[in-house]
């Protein structure tokens, strides 16, 4: 059953090439039909290459396609090459199964949009980019769909390129996330001179083999991981992903949510043989996830933009996810990216949903008490909420409970704590949200409230059913209170995921540790309850107690603007300097002078054309003469 | 026997003397004749070369030479009657269509 | 006997070349020329090539030079045509040549040597050349004479009146 695989990335990839061919010429609802028929195909051969995968055996794994030989220069080799195993099984599931839902709420969020048959070609392209990052079988093709979703991610978020701030968006993504890949390749390079290829397989196999020293493979882990801080939005490269928010809702939705930002975190885990060879990498991963969660959550504690509080939300969770990765428990934190990518995508989209029913007011402060009017959006809103928050029995108390049992274990207390913290602050800026947008007095514009309606069921359907796997994805990752051994998800990703060593903590501590998520979660919810339904003046009278505090986290601790007066505006200077006194002068300077050159000998050439033969004659002469001197000497 | 190299210096001579007449001249008969000076001076040269090595070859030579300067002959006067009937002149130097 | 009669022609040869040069007038430019080729004619035959001395008289000195006398006539100018007004033509003229004959001195050095002469008696009989140009020298025959038409014909068509002048 797993013998068709690779033509999971290859569906999209062909409908993206009939769509940038033919896709003007093509009417609107064949374009979406084979936008979302593509991506729903990938979705039915992942899922049967998955169902074939848990029927093989481990010794199998990983199942390799070699399209074709692509590099062959001297000693370095790169093919083609597409794997199956657990791992890719899982992230494929995820790309095209919330990526379908994704695209068939786009075809109603964008129906009345002009760009509608460029806005399916980009989503696709990006799938098939997407799909080739997380299936490749080498660093050099799964560099390539890195690169790829980048420029998806650069074409989707300045879609609405006549818009200023959305073409600049797109620029800033762009740019942040090169720096990044920068150090990326600096890493690729690293391993090829090395260890001499590419392929995980050889990597996992050498560093086994002691082909490289910690410090080298320290040195590695670090260079790769700040490529992966530039994808997944982390400190310091996390700037763009607010801005990111320019695009369309369901792009944030697909991109910065469920997919492209996980990259990062699917990368290490797929390098955790790497990693965990490389002690001091891995602390430094978990320390900047835990940093970050907690950074991320204080930013979106003031933020009155709702795509804006989702976004940092993301950038909080991916931290999360590397803070699984870093104190070893990669499963962990594959988990709280495949459960994050439903509750995530739920959230934006729902967001979308609002803001469609609003004709696009984002500012939840002209909100309030739309629960009744949105019959459809509230409620799988609040069950996304819920997830996030870390509530037992939905997905995300699952993943959570696991990173921050994990981190506890591995002895790592002050990055537990960090991840204590910061789910107080996730429980309360989302529930912030769910206040200030569904209850209590309604703010709304007279315009939004006139056209208020709940949106198409072409939108309303994949909330629902992301809301439904929101709550029971959860389940194939039972913690080890549940029973032993119920943790299909872990022991699933056994055969990548190189287990260090099994750290085992007595009952009482693990129910201990769960007790404690679940009561900081409740204090969040519960103060936001107080901070918003029962005293909403509360949240005025902190303001004028903290005026600082709160200009600082509003500003985002100045972030933004502490990198435009460092790097950006340096180099800004920088590049028009070298325009003006290198481009224009030295580059033009060349071409014009050569056709002034041209032009001026063209000048004394002619010269010597008088047009009378007695100069040709003497021409003919001089010419005869150096001839016969050339030739007798 | 005359020394052969009597008729090559000959030959230099009559060669160099028609190439000066050419530059001094200023109409375009006088010009032309000189070129023919010139192909003589030519013939000579090959005849002298072609008695040195014993071969008939050079006389052939000469043969076709003085034919394709007959032809040339004819050809290149009726352009000069031409020019002479367009512009009223043979100086060359009131030629200079071609000038640029 | 041969050398007297070398150096008469060849003076002769000379001395009316450079008549040409210095007189004025077309029509006795064409007549020195025509001394001239009489004087190479004689030339080629003290060269062991009486056929194409003969040819010499009959085709330069008789056909081309008759051609050259006519076009003067027809062109009838009342007064010739004078020298070169400008004298630095005239001295870099000198130049170029003193250049030219040194360079072709040199050039024939090699073959300045005095060179044995073999039988040469019956070096240019018409018997051996005219079958050397039916045999090796064919084609060259055969496109001559098409070349002969192709000047006659373009000459007719040149100076051809216009039936619309």
């Amino acid at each position: 059953m797993t013998d068709y695989f690779w033509l999971i990335p290859l569906i999209p990839a062909l409908s993206t090439l009939i769509l940038v061919l033919f896709g003007q010429k093509l009417p609107k609802k064949y374009v979406s039909f084979q936008a979302c028929f593509a991506i729903f195909a990938s979705f039915a051969i992942s899922v049967i290459s998955f169902i074939g995968l848990l029927q093989t055996s481990h010794e199998h794994l990983p199942i390799i396609k070699n399209l074709f030989s692509w590099i062959h220069a001297g000693s370095f080799h790169a093919d083609l090459a597409l794997q199956l195993d657990p791992l890719s099984s899982i992230m494929t599931l995820v790309v095209t199964g919330v990526g379908f839902l994704i695209h068939v709420y786009s075809v109603g969020y964008m129906a009345d949009d002009e760009g509608y048959t460029r806005y399916f070609t980009y989503l696709n392209l990006f799938t098939f980019a997407m799909l080739i990052l997380v299936m490749g079988s080498n660093l050099v093709v799964m560099f390539v769909g890195w690169e790829g979703v980048g420029l998806c991610s650069y074409l989707l978020i300045g879609f609405w390129f006549d818009k200023h701030s959305a073409a600049n968006a797109g620029k800033k993504a762009f740019i942040v996330n090169r720096i990044g890949d920068a150090a990326f390749l600096l890493g690729i390079f690293f391993i090829f001179i090395n260890i001499g290829s590419g392929e995980f397989s050889v990597i996992n196999a050498a560093i086994g083999g002691g082909a490289i020293t910690h410090s080298l493979a320290t040195l590695i882990a670090i260079l790769l991981f700040v490529g992966a801080i530039g994808k997944s939005a982390q400190i310091p490269l996390y700037i763009w992903l607010p801005d990111a928010m320019e695009g369309p809702t369901p792009v944030s939705a697909l991109i910065h949510a469920a997919t492209m930002v996980t990259a990062g975190v699917y990368m290490v885990a797929r390098m955790n043989v790497l990693f965990t060879f490389s002690g001091s990498a891995n602390s430094i991963v978990a320390i900047i996830g835990a940093v970050t969660a907690v950074f991320a959550a204080t930013m979106a504690l003031t933020q009155n933009d709702i795509k804006r509080v989702l976004a940092y939300s993301t950038i909080s969770q991916i931290g999360y996810m590397f803070i699984g990765c870093g104190v070893g428990a990669y499963a962990a934190g594959m988990f709280h990216l495949y459960t994050h990518a439903f509750f995530k995508s739920l959230l934006f989209l729902a967001a979308g949903s609002v803001m469609h029913a609003l004709s696009g007011e984002l500012n939840m402060q002209k909100m309030g008490g739309l629960r009744k009017y949105l019959p459809f959006t509230y409620p799988t809103f609040l069950i996304g909420a819920i997830a996030i928050a870390g509530i037992p029995f939905l997905s995300g108390f699952f993943s959570k409970d696991a990173i921050l049992t994990s981190a506890y274990a591995n002895g790592q207390y002050f990055v537990w704590a960090l991840g204590i913290f910061g789910a107080v602050l996730t429980a309360f800026y989302m529930f912030r949200l769910i206040f200030l947008t569904f209850f209590g007095n309604e703010r709304l514009e007279p315009e939004a409230k006139k056209h208020l309606h709940e949106s198409p069921p072409a939108m309303t359907i994949p909330l629902v059913l992301l809301a439904f796997f929101s709550i029971v994805a959860g389940y194939v990752g039972l913690p080890v209170v549940a029973g032993k051994n119920l943790n299909f998800f872990g022991r699933f990703l056994e055969p990548v995921i190189q287990q260090a060593h099994e750290v085992h903590l007595s009952l009482g501590t693990e129910w201990m540790l769960i007790l404690i998520s679940v009561a900081v979660a409740v204090t969040g919810i519960f103060i936001a309850w107080v901070f918003y339904i029962k005293n909403p003046k509360i949240p005025h009278n902190f303001v004028a107690k903290f005026p600082g505090l709160y200009k600082l986290l509003y500003n985002k601790y100045y972030v933004d603007e502490i990198y435009n007066t460092l790097f950006v505006n340096s180099t800004i200077k920088g590049s028009e300097i070298a325009y003006d006194h290198f481009d224009l002068k030295v580059i033009d300077g060349i071409v014009n002078g050569s056709a002034k050159t041209t032009n001026f000998l063209g000048k004394v050439l002619s010269y010597f054309q008088t047009g009378f033969i007695k100069d040709y004659a003497l021409i003919f002469l001089l010419g005869a003469i150096l001839l016969i001197g050339y030739l007798l000497f | 026997m005359i020394p052969v190299n009597y008729f090559l210096i000959l030959s230099i001579i009559l060669f160099v003397l028609g190439t000066i007449a050419f530059f001094v001249k200023r109409d375009l008969i006088t010009q032309f004749m000189s070129i023919e000076i010139m192909f003589n001076a030519a013939n000579l040269a090959f005849l002298a070369f072609a008695k040195s090595a014993g071969s008939l070859d050079g006389q052939i030579i000469v043969f076709f030479v003085i034919t394709v300067a007959a032809a040339e002959a004819v050809v290149g006067l009726a352009i000069i009657l031409l020019i002479f009937q367009k512009k009223k002149t043979i100086k060359s130097e009131d030629i200079k269509l071609m000038k640029g | 006997m041969a050398h007297f009669l070398f150096f008469l022609l060849a003076i002769i040869c000379i001395a009316s070349v450079l008549g040409m040069i210095i007189s004025k007038d077309q029509a006795y430019n064409a007549l020195f020329l025509i001394v001239a080729f009489v004087c190479m004619g004689g030339l080629f035959g003290l060269l062991e090539a009486p056929f194409i001395a003969a040819v010499q008289i009959i085709i330069y000195a008789g056909a081309i030079m008759i051609l050259f006398i006519f076009v003067v006539m027809m062109i009838n100018l009342k007064k010739g045509v004078g020298q070169e007004k400008k004298k630095w033509t005239i001295y870099f003229a000198v130049v170029i040549a003193a250049v030219l004959v040194v360079e072709l001195v040199l050039t024939v050095k090699g073959a300045l040597e005095p060179a044995s002469s073999a039988a040469l008696e019956k070096l240019g009989s018409p018997t051996d050349l005219g079958r050397l140009l039916f045999t090796k020298y064919l084609y060259p025959f055969e496109i001559t004479s098409i070349l002969i038409i192709a000047a006659l014909v373009g000459a007719i068509v040149l100076v051809k009146k216009r039936d619309n002048e």
